[in-house]
């Protein structure tokens, strides 16, 4: 790796500012990387070309004396998820063969108008559903990270590519989208920072759709400070998604570095859950002596339904999907394959174009919302949400963040044979507050017994991403967490 | 309530995906497994809960009713499978 690609956004933004290095050689070192790297399978489309001309346009921009703000020049992963004009966007399904959208993402055209240089589209569990990345497909990613016993591990999921591209330093940062810990839990797993913004930050605009109503795009940096960056440019008010927030974005980089006394800080007793490994406890335990050592205060709260979040998710997600991923039928775009007739043809294509964990949520969701049932499964499911919801607006009465594991596990082996619930579990400390809508991040914070890194989650009040970022600012430092260099990982074996 | 196969059968068909006939046993169990855990969920008290219809605070915006973009038949119909004098094609259904 060169020391190129060790820099943080933050410290790359001052060498271009000072003009001691180009887009052009940041950019050149990163496609190097990248080509070095091909056996983690972070990437399903690499597009040097399109990179190599945003980084010659920046380098002009700032001769001329014109460059952006900190994220011009800045080789940036792009999840592939997000509709780009004129490059395959797959969602990772064989559904999508050959897409090439006309059409530019809200949030992809707020980061190349902040003048930053993709450098492709990041590889995810097909259609963002999973939590290993063991979906796509375009085949599993690699962790770059291992326990030194041989076996490759999962990223996490579903923003797996994005998140193996930045812990492997191909990348320096990458869009992930965030469904139920899509963007947190994948962070967790490679030793990263991901953060998923309130529920409307961002615009959905030109985001494959999961689920409606969960569905938010975010940042996946190495750093705190990174993602503060990234997340300033991606955000913002969109007239094309009607979910989205007519707010003013603040600079979210202003936030590090507050002074941490008088933070309050709640920790629910009801995250302390079955099957959770005593190392994911004690290292929560650090995380809040960390921040009572800064000057914060530390206070138990009750999040009494949490227990109910999961499944609550696993009606509400597969039943948006279900309605979400009905477009897709040989018909306008994609995969089509031939049948006797008009509905055999619908049947057929979106019997070999969807993977099987796609199938198995698309007829859950089919269920839940069918006649008969609609109102046992799917109406309960969201009153329960309203409840969900209910426990942390009480909590945040009387704290301002909260704080809590991100994963109940470290990165788990590929091809470890998980059933669908197992799988699911993996989610339960990052769901609660998708299905509440509210800002939060994991910190990456300390390792496994195994040498895996484990990260901490901090959940926010809606809008106040700035006290997250700031306390996961305050669990950084005291963390002292060092991203080790990997070696390239140039096959797959 | 448990599924058996013509259930799976009749909900795949709802979706329009196509399985074979021997997945369905499999499928049968594996969402049976997903939608038991599920039933979980009956043993909340959801008395006078109203259920979520937006996660935030937020009102749904109003908008002049006029068109913003149209009239672009080439760029809708770059990507479909089949297309013929600016239409999608698909497989005869009137005889």
């Amino acid at each position: 790796m060169s020391d190129l690609t060790n820099l943080t956004i933050a410290e790359a933004r001052d060498r271009l500012a000072a003009k001691e290095i180009s887009s052009r050689e940041l950019t050149d070192a990163h496609i190097v990387a990248i080509e070095a790297n091909r056996g983690l399978n972070a990437f399903i489309t690499e597009t040097p070309e399109i990179a190599r001309c945003r980084a010659d346009e920046s380098d002009a921009r700032r001769a001329a004396g014109d460059a952006r703000g900190a994220l011009d020049g800045i080789p940036i992963a792009i999840k592939d998820l997000f509709c780009t004009e004129g490059v395959l966007t797959t969602a990772a399904s064989h559904i999508l063969d050959g897409f090439h959208p006309v059409y530019e993402s809200t949030v992809s055209q707020n980061l190349r108008d902040a003048g930053s240089v993709m450098l492709g589209k990041a590889n995810l569990d097909e259609f963002a559903m999973g939590s290993a990345n063991i979906t796509s497909y375009y085949g599993p990613v690699i962790n770059p990270w291992n326990a030194g016993d041989g076996k490759d591990r999962v990223p996490g999921g579903s923003s797996g590519g994005s998140a193996s591209a930045v812990a492997a330093r191909i990348a320096m940062a990458a869009t992930g989208t965030d469904t139920g810990g899509s963007i947190r839990q994948p962070a967790s797993f490679t030793g990263i920072v991901g953060l998923k913004p309130t529920y409307g930050r961002c615009s959905r605009w030109g985001i494959v759709a999961f689920a409606s109503s969960l569905d938010q795009a975010g940042p996946m940096t190495r750093t705190v400070r990174d993602a503060a960056i990234m997340l300033t440019a991606m955000a913002g008010h969109d007239a094309k998604d009607s979910t989205s927030a007519p707010r003013e974005v603040p600079n979210f980089e202003a936030a590090l570095g507050r002074d941490p006394r008088g933070l309050r800080v709640g920790i629910p007793a009801e995250y302390i859950v079955d099957g959770m490994s005593e190392e994911i406890q004690v290292l929560w335990n650090q995380g809040k002596a960390w921040l009572e050592e800064a000057g914060a205060t530390c206070v138990p709260v009750s999040l009494p339904h949490t227990k109910y979040a999961l499944p609550t998710y696993y009606v509400v997600a597969p039943a948006e999907a279900s309605s979400n991923l009905a477009r897709y039928d040989g018909v306008r775009y994609g995969l089509r394959v031939d049948g006797d007739s008009l509905e055999d043809m619908y049947m057929n294509t979106r019997a070999e174009g969807f993977g099987d964990e796609v199938q198995r949520r698309i007829l859950i969701g089919t269920y839940v919302l069918s006649a008969g049932y609609y109102d046992a499964y799917y109406l309960k499911a969201q009153r329960v949400r309203t409840l969900i919801a209910n426990d942390f607006k009480s909590a945040f009465e009387d704290v301002d963040v909260i704080l809590t594991p991100t994963s109940p596990s470290a990165a788990f082996a590929i091809g470890e044979d998980l059933d669908p619930i197992s799988m699911y579990l993996n989610d339960v400390f990052t769901v609660p507050a998708s299905l509440a809508g509210l800002p939060s991040m994991s910190v990456p914070a300390g390792l496994s017994s195994e040498g895996l890194p484990l990260g901490l989650h901090l959940i926010g009040k809606p809008w106040d991403e700035e006290t997250v970022l700031a306390a996961g600012d305050m669990i950084e430092r005291a963390a002292g967490f060092a991203l080790p260099t990997f070696n390239a990982r140039g096959h797959k074996s | 309530m448990a599924l058996d196969k013509d259930d799976v059968q009749k909900v795949a068909y709802l979706a329009r995906i196509k399985v074979p006939e021997e997945k369905l046993d499999g499928l049968a169990q594996e969402i049976n497994g997903i939608i038991g855990w599920v039933e979980q969920l009956a043993e909340v008290n959801t008395d006078g809960v109203a259920p979520m219809t937006s996660v935030t605070e937020m009102t749904a915006p109003m908008r002049t009713d006029v068109v913003t973009v149209g009239n672009d038949a080439d760029g809708i119909l770059k990507n479909a499978p089949d297309s013929e004098d600016g239409f999608f094609t698909v497989p005869k259904v009137v005889e």
